[in-house]
This record gives structure tokens, sequence and C-alpha cells, in this order.
């Protein structure tokens, strides 16, 4: 399956490093992907206001600006603003499954709340997401339902949310043994 | 006995041998003769250009030329009808339409409402055939070039445009040239036009060019702009001949002293096009901003040859070319900026980017830095590649499928020189052209 058709079939990938699209507008940008898997699901496209106001509105909660939105994908924007730019395109695409990679990355502490926020808003019964991450903190914001951890490719350990506090007070070492 | 080295001529170099003789009985009281006359010896002398000649190393056009078509005749009612429609890639753009239908100009198709004080705009033969002491003057000398289809262009050329625009005056919209070849077999048009901008003033020129695909028609247009101090000019130059045509042109422009021009050319159609343009910077510190985009296809070739020569002190160039290309098209950039002895704090830079869409398609880039001056900033770059596959997952990704993605890019890659062009209505007719382009890809 092409990687546009998983889209359309509802799976979002959140990337660890954003890509830069010069000339492309952010708003050109979100309107076609989101008419594009519209269109694959035999839905309407959206018209213009309608899509201007379901932007406005994301855009609004992620505290993303008007004017960042009618400059080139992820142009000159800073790391925080690049992952909020992910989130915001989670937020119109409304995935059934969600993977974050490493969403963490890159973030102070503020970007990493506003961030944490938006992903939070988009919890639902109807949603799954995977959540990559190397470190705790993350954690503290994005509280996991389920931890797995994974070692050479395979799930060696899974647990609740406890497990990802264990995993910072004695690390990984443990882990790594068991699976070789 | 003579040791004369007689050279081969090709079938075109005769046929083009014997259009001028026969054409020199009805030239006999043309005020141009003896221009006419040493041009013609200089290609007589040199025949047409091939690849062992540096100017078009990558255009050859000896071998892309097999015949030379007849002279054009002046137009008839039917082409003149079917000139009507001509341009129409400019509908939405509100512009003064001169029209000239296989290089005559046709008063009755132009628009002469409300012309603007200071403003004429005539006929070229009309203006030879009285005998326009300022125009014959004029001729040859706004930025004197040798290369030999402009030679040629001297030679044969019989009609085109004479535009005049007074020191001061400002331009209410655009003026727009419309070639459009419309005869019914494939025939040679030469035209020659001369724009005079004077001091201060400021204008908007289009040219676009325009004929049918089913024709292998030939054309050799030539225009000399010169801008006066302080004066500001933005030339847009549309491509669209069609899909047989050999199109050759040269544009001569001298830029006065902190003058300004925007120069842009837009090409997708067209076999063979070699748009040829000779800068020169007469007056100091005037500014030039040089802009290109082709987007080809097929068996398509496009050539840009630009000679920028700053002349006096602190001039500023900068120039920005791109190519799209697709099948086995060929896209050939050749950017030469000299900077004089007396040409200190000259500011140049030159960039061409290819974005090759197949593996057939080919794309030549030589940029050249002649600098005789010591306290210069001059730099070129060159790019070729194709489409950025991480870029193509990332729109992937969102749902957007490959054929939207790649236009997406394609359109942001062209957007960066159309950007260059002021006006929004003339900016999104070249836009639409671009998608219009990218949806026949198919």
């Amino acid at each position: 399956m092409e990687p546009d058709e998983r889209a359309a079939k509802g799976l979002f990938l959140a990337f660890q490093y954003p890509l830069e699209i010069p000339g492309v507008a952010t708003m050109t940008f979100l309107r076609t992907a989101l008419n594009a898997q519209r269109r694959k699901r035999g839905e309407a496209e959206l018209s213009t206001p309608e899509f201007m106001k379901k932007v406005r509105v994301a855009a609004g909660k992620l505290d993303i600006d008007q004017e960042m939105l009618r400059r080139g994908v992820n142009v000159g924007f800073s790391g925080g603003e690049k992952k909020r730019n992910e989130i915001l395109q989670m937020a119109l695409l409304e995935p059934r499954l969600a993977v974050l990679d490493e969403t963490d990355s890159g973030l102070d502490i503020d970007a990493l709340r506003i961030v944490a926020d938006g992903v939070n808003h988009l919890r639902s019964p109807q949603r799954s997401m995977v959540v990559i991450t190397h470190y705790q903190r993350l954690l503290n914001y994005i509280v996991p339902d389920v931890v797995h951890v994974l070692s050479k490719g395979r799930i060696v350990k899974t647990g609740g949310k406890e497990l990802a506090l264990e995993l910072e007070a004695r690390g990984y070492a443990q882990f790594q043994e068991e699976a070789a | 006995m003579s040791a004369e080295v007689r050279q081969i001529k090709t079938a075109a170099e005769e046929a083009l041998a014997e259009a001028f003789s026969a054409r020199k009985a009805a030239l006999a009281r043309d005020p141009l003769a003896a221009q006419r006359e040493a041009a013609f010896r200089r290609f007589a002398a040199e025949g047409l250009p091939h690849r062992r000649v540096e100017d078009w190393k990558y255009t050859d056009l000896r071998a892309l030329m097999r015949e030379a078509k007849p002279l054009a005749g002046p137009p008839d009612a039917a082409g003149i009808a079917r000139a009507k429609d001509a341009g129409r890639l400019l509908r939405d753009v509100e512009a003064r339409r001169i029209v000239l239908v296989d290089g005559v100009f046709v008063p009755e198709l132009s628009d002469f409402a409300a012309l603007e004080a200071g403003v004429t705009i005539g006929s070229m033969a009309q203006a030879l055939a009285a005998g326009d002491a300022e125009i014959v003057d004029r001729i040859g000398t706004v930025a004197p070039t040798d290369d030999v289809a402009a030679a040629l262009n001297t030679a044969f050329m019989g009609d085109g445009v004479v535009l005049r625009i007074a020191d001061g005056v400002t331009l209410a919209r655009p003026i727009h040239l419309v070639f459009a070849y419309t005869a019914s077999a494939a025939a040679a048009v030469f035209a020659r036009s001369l724009v005079v901008i004077g001091k201060g003033a400021r204008a908007t020129l289009i040219e676009s060019h325009e004929g049918p695909d089913d024709l292998d028609y030939q054309v050799n247009n030539a225009l000399e702009l010169s801008i006066g101090n302080d004066a500001k000019v933005d030339h847009i130059k549309i491509g669209t001949e069609g899909s047989r045509a050999l199109h050759i042109s040269t544009l001569m422009a001298a830029l006065g002293a902190h003058g300004e021009l925007n120069d842009l050319s837009f090409t997708t159609g067209g076999a063979v096009v070699r748009n040829q343009l000779n800068l020169r910077y007469a007056g100091e510190g005037a500014t030039a901003t040089i802009a290109g985009a082709s987007l080809i296809k097929g068996r398509q070739h496009v050539d840009t040859t630009m000679v920028v020569d700053h002349v006096v002190r602190g001039g500023t160039g900068r120039e920005l070319f791109k190519s799209v290309l697709d099948g086995e098209s060929h896209a050939v950039f050749q950017g030469k900026i000299i900077v004089r002895p007396g040409a200190q704090q000259t500011d140049a830079r030159m960039m061409t980017r290819a974005l090759l869409l197949s593996e057939a398609a080919e794309a030549d880039n030589k940029p050249e830095l002649e600098i005789f001056a010591d306290d210069v900033q001059c730099g070129h770059g060159a790019t070729a590649g194709a489409l950025d596959h991480d870029l193509l997952f990332y729109l992937k990704a969102r749902g957007i499928p490959a054929h939207e993605a790649e236009a997406l890019l394609i359109q942001a890659f062209v957007g960066e020189v159309l950007e260059t062009i002021a006006r929004d209505d003339l900016r999104g007719a070249l836009s639409d052209a671009a998608t219009a382009w990218l949806q026949a890809r198919g």
C-alpha cells in the first residue's frame, strides 16, 4: 500500500524531523492533504470557509499564528513550531492510528507542554496513539495507558505507566541482556 | 587561381542567401540597407552556428534548422481573424494589446484607447519607410551583439513595433505585444521592435508568442529596449509557440543610471527555442532582476543564453533561472557576466536550477564570469536534480497521492521565479499556465 493510501485509511506519522517545503504554503499543503484524503474516502471536499474555520480553531488551540500558515511548510520554523505544526496536521486529518516519533526531541519545556496538550486533546476511544520516546519526561504530560519496551525491534516488556518510571530509575541495560 | 576556401553551405544557408538577394531589390530605398548588407555578410561568412561555435555549443542550429522557410507574406483576412483570439493566456490581465500577425503590426486588432500622453506606438516598417531618422539611428545601437542569429534578424527584419514612452510617464496599464503566427503554411517571420523608455518613466511590457502546433514555422524575433535613467521597467516574455516551431529571440537592452529592469521569460512552447539576452549596464547604479522559467517535455529544446555587461560602476544584478524537464527534453543555460575595469562595486549573482523529471531529460549549465575590476561581488551557482524523495514521502504520508505531491513540489520550484513578478494578475496567469502544464503532463 502506498503511503497516501495508508494515510487515507487513517494512519498518521508525526515525524521526528519534520521537513521544510519551500514554496508550498502551509495552508495549501493542509488543504490539499485534507481534501485528498476525503476524496479517497468518498467524502465531499471541504469548501474554503469550512476549511478556514477548521484550521483557525485547530491552530488556535496549538497557539499557532495565522501568519505561520501562510509561509512555506516549516520554512524558518523553530523546532517547537515544527512539532506543533505536526500536531496541527494530526488534528485536521483526524487519524484512527497516530504514530508520534520522538515528538519530544528538540523541544524546550514550554513547547513540550503545548505539544502534549495538543496530543491530549486528540485522545479519544476512536483513536489509538503510539508514542515513541527515550525519556519519561514526555510521559509526564502525555500519560500512557500502556508502556511497551522495545529492544532490537521486539517488545521485551509490557506494563502500565509505572513501567516508564521504573525505566527512568533503572535504565534499559536489563532489557538489552534479555533480548540478547 | 584563387586559393579561397569554399565552405559547403547547407540547404538552409543556400535558401537564406537566395532570399536575401531576392529581397535586395525591394530594399533599395531602405534606410537600413547598408546595415542589412553588413549583417548578412557576417552571416554569410560564418554560416548557421553549430556546436563548434562556443556560444551555440549546446544548440546546433545548423543541425536543428534543416531548411529555411520562405519569408512570411503579409497576413490575409483569415489570418487576422484567427489572431483575434491570441494572447488568451493573459485574458484576465488588464493590458493594452498590440497585435502582430506573422510579424506584421495590425492596428485594427490593437488597442489605442486612452493612450497616455507621451506614449507613441507604431509600425517599424512604416517608420523605416518614412525614414524616421531617430529610429534609423537607434536600430542596432542599444546593446549591440555580434551574434549571427541577431544578424539574420537585422538582414531580414520586416515589421515590428516602435514604442516610445516619454520622460516621466507612468503607464496606466501594461502594454502587451501579442505575436501570433497564423499563416496556413510554414514560413519564416523576422520581426524587429524598438522600445525607448524615457527618464524616470514606469512601464510594464509583456510580449507573448504563439502559433499552431501543426506547422514547423520559424520565428526570429528581436527587441531593442532602451531604458532611461531612473526609469523602471518590467518586461515579461511568454513563449507558447506551437509544438513544431523554431523560435529564436534576442533581447538587446540598455539600462540607464539608477534604472531598474525586472525581466522574466516563461517558456512552455516551441520545438526549438533560443532566448538570447544581451544586457548592458549603460549608467551607474542600475539594478536588474533577470528570471526565467521553462517547463518542457517530449523532445523540446530550450536554450537561454545571456550576456550581462557591467560597463559602469555600482550595478546590481540578480539572475534566477529554473527549468522543469520531462521526457527527452533538453534545457540549456549559458550565462555570462562581464565586469569591465570601470565597473567597480558591481554586485551580481546568478543561479540556475534544473529539475529533471525523467531519466532521459538533459540540462546543460554554463555560467561564465569575466571580471576585470577588483572591488566587486560576483557569484554563480547551478544545480540539477530530481524531485526530493523525502519531501515526496512527507506529502504522501499526509494522504497526498504521488502525482499531486509531485505537482505541488514542481509548482513550488517554479513559484520562486514567478514571485519576482510584481503584478498579482500576471503572476496568477503564469501560475495557472504552470498548473495547466502539470495537468497536461498526465
